[in-house]
């Protein structure tokens, strides 16, 4: 390939300047988060003495345990139930195609765009009709509805390309829809569904909305949730809440880093196929 | 499966022998049969579309019908006709909070995506590198941290105090330096700059990705033919990314109009209402002043202008296929 040294220097110089925006705001928030609580300190300086005192102090104010609970409890409610239900929609829709699978498809499409904000509202006197505010069902069940478009979609798109054959042939040796179902097209799903997995759980670890408005304690929120509240109670004390906001973020940036290929590919496909 | 195989043999014995007599009936069965997996594959959506219709499309149908009543969340609720709508019009701050979120589209959109497009250009001649492969990493990391995070972050960096302002005083522009969410002029491209830190990698990458894949002939050919780096981009690389500029497009403009979780943690909105967003006068008419029905009808809006905004995007990208 030809390519002029200047222009390989321009890009490399680009990317480095890119990579340095994306950076330093974790690292303001870290040297921020080692100074002394209560004061208000400047820019990037670092701090004479680091109090590293500070995330244990963070950690403890914002009781992380019970927070770090919380939202595995939520996902735990949310993932796989929507990846199950999700499969079974996406399998009907995109390979046995009943009658009116079309108009189903495209009711579902028609969330696609739709942002939570436009339906919080009655969400909410719904949860308090069904007397759910304030506990965790109030997260979980309506990300089950609201993640359908999405997954649904996400799931036809790749049992549409299941070849009829493989189907037919199951069905040759006896198979029922179920069997064919477990048997033959889940085994062959894993990459969608572990990537549909992995995005689920970052919309759900992230979703912030839903958790202000329908739950009132931080202790029944998801993570993100949580943080806001951290944040209200502890806007003062810059230092306090720096280090209570790289504990919060700290877990995604741990699964991050150890599926890195698998989320990279995920967000890449998630954002094609949405 | 022995079992059904060992069933289903006199029966197809049964079948060959009056096949003669009874084609007609083979045929109803078989289309009982296709009948019945109908029926058994409709019944697979119903978990899904239970859900959906409960708490996606239930709720949307409220929204339109609470638009058009007077309705505080506990007593009674009168009907009141369009007259939530008209007063989005008269109301300046509800007006402004959409024109805002069109404004954002420039810092949310625009900005990441000409961006990407431009640094994707040139770093994708060495985009199996070493380096290139650490920029995924790095460069993702704001999608993989919640937006809250993101927010209280870049509060920090933007204060008075702040590293941006460290650093404009650093290179002699110490003049211009301020609380930049705090000053109504320049609070909403403070916002802006959040959610284009936010979008920046994922556009990057999802460009680079598509650039990748064409065809390293084609720019040989313009190379040799005398087209420069500027001609390069215009007549190969723009065209054959379409589709990926199409997706980074639409998944930034929504983000840019949904704006809600980067504006509540950085600035409430404020000052003087100068980052309200729809996303957020929803939240307060409906929370805090408790108007359901006036929050309603801004939703109602709200949806109608993603929609305005994001189908005519699709159907560009979709043409391309």
């Amino acid at each position: 390939m030809i390519v002029s040294r200047r222009e390989a220097w321009l890009g490399r110089a680009l990317l480095i300047l890119l990579m340095a925006v994306t950076v330093v705001p974790f690292i303001s928030l870290f040297v921020t988060a080692l100074h002394k609580p209560g004061t208000y300190p400047s820019g990037m300086s670092w701090p004479e003495t680091p109090y590293w005192s500070n995330f244990v102090d963070a950690f403890q104010a914002a009781d992380m345990w019970a927070l770090l609970w919380s939202s595995f409890l939520i996902e735990l409610g949310v993932v796989p139930a929507a990846l199950l239900i999700a499969t079974l929609a996406g399998f009907s829709l995109g390979h046995l195609r009943p009658p009116g699978h079309r108009w189903i498809f495209l009711t579902f499409v028609l969330g696609l765009t739709l942002p939570f904000q436009a339906i919080i509202v009655p969400l909410y006197y719904q949860m308090r009709d069904m007397q759910l505010l304030n506990t965790r069902w109030a997260i979980i069940l309506p990300l089950l509805g609201l993640y359908m478009p999405f997954a649904v979609m996400w799931m036809r798109a790749h049992f549409v390309t299941m070849p009829p054959d493989l189907s037919e042939a199951a069905r040759i040796d006896g198979a029922s829809t179920w069997k064919l179902f477990t048997r033959v097209h889940v085994p062959l799903s894993r990459p969608a569904l572990s990537s549909l997995g992995i995005l689920m759980f970052l919309w759900t670890w992230n979703q912030f909305l839903l958790a202000v408005v329908l739950v009132d304690d931080p202790k029944n929120r998801t993570m993100a949730g949580a943080l806001g509240a951290f944040q209200g109670q502890w806007g003062t004390d810059i230092p306090l809440l720096c280090a209570g906001s790289l504990l919060i973020l700290t877990p995604t940036l741990l699964v991050f880093l150890a599926f890195q290929r698998q989320f990279v590919s995920a967000l890449m496909q998630g954002a094609l196929k949405g | 499966m022995n079992e059904t195989r060992t069933t289903a043999a006199p029966g197809r014995r049964e079948v060959v022998a009056t096949a003669s007599t009874s084609l007609e009936a083979r045929r109803r069965a078989l289309k009982a049969r296709r009948l019945r997996r109908g029926w058994a594959a409709l019944g697979l959506v119903v978990p899904a579309a239970f859900f959906y219709v409960l708490f996606v499309l239930r709720p949307l149908v409220l929204t339109v019908q609470y638009s058009f009543y007077d309705w505080n969340g506990v007593g009674a609720s009168t009907f009141v006709g369009a007259e939530n709508y008209t007063r989005l019009v008269e109301k300046p701050e509800l007006l402004a909070s959409i024109v805002n979120a069109l404004e954002l589209i420039i810092y949310f959109s625009f900005v990441p995506v000409i961006l990407g497009l431009l640094t994707a250009a040139t770093i994708r001649k060495f985009a199996a590198s070493r380096l290139a492969m650490v920029s995924r990493t790095v460069l993702f990391l704001p999608q993989v941290i919640p937006l809250v995070a993101a927010g209280i972050m870049w509060t920090w960096m933007l204060a008075t105090d702040g590293v941006v302002n460290e650093l404009m005083r650093a290179v002699g522009l110490g003049s211009i330096t301020r609380a930049w969410l705090g000053d109504t002029s320049t609070a909403l491209g403070a916002v802006g700059v959040i959610g284009a830190w936010v979008a920046l990698g994922l556009c990057l990458l999802l460009l680079l990705s598509g650039m990748t894949k064409i065809d390293p002939a084609l720019f040989e050919a313009a190379r040799i033919d005398g087209a420069g780096a500027i001609r390069e981009f215009f007549a190969i690389t723009l065209p054959s990314v379409r589709q990926e500029i199409g997706v980074c497009v639409t998944v930034t403009v929504i983000a840019a109009l949904a704006a809600f979780d980067i504006v509540y943690i950085s600035t409430q909105g404020g000052p003087a209402n100068s980052t309200l967003v729809p996303g957020l006068e929803i939240y307060y008419l409906g929370f805090f002043s408790r108007e359901v029905g006036q929050a309603s009808a801004l939703a109602v809006v709200f949806m109608a202008l993603v929609l305005a905004v994001v189908l005519p995007i699709q159907r560009l990208t979709k043409e391309e296929d």
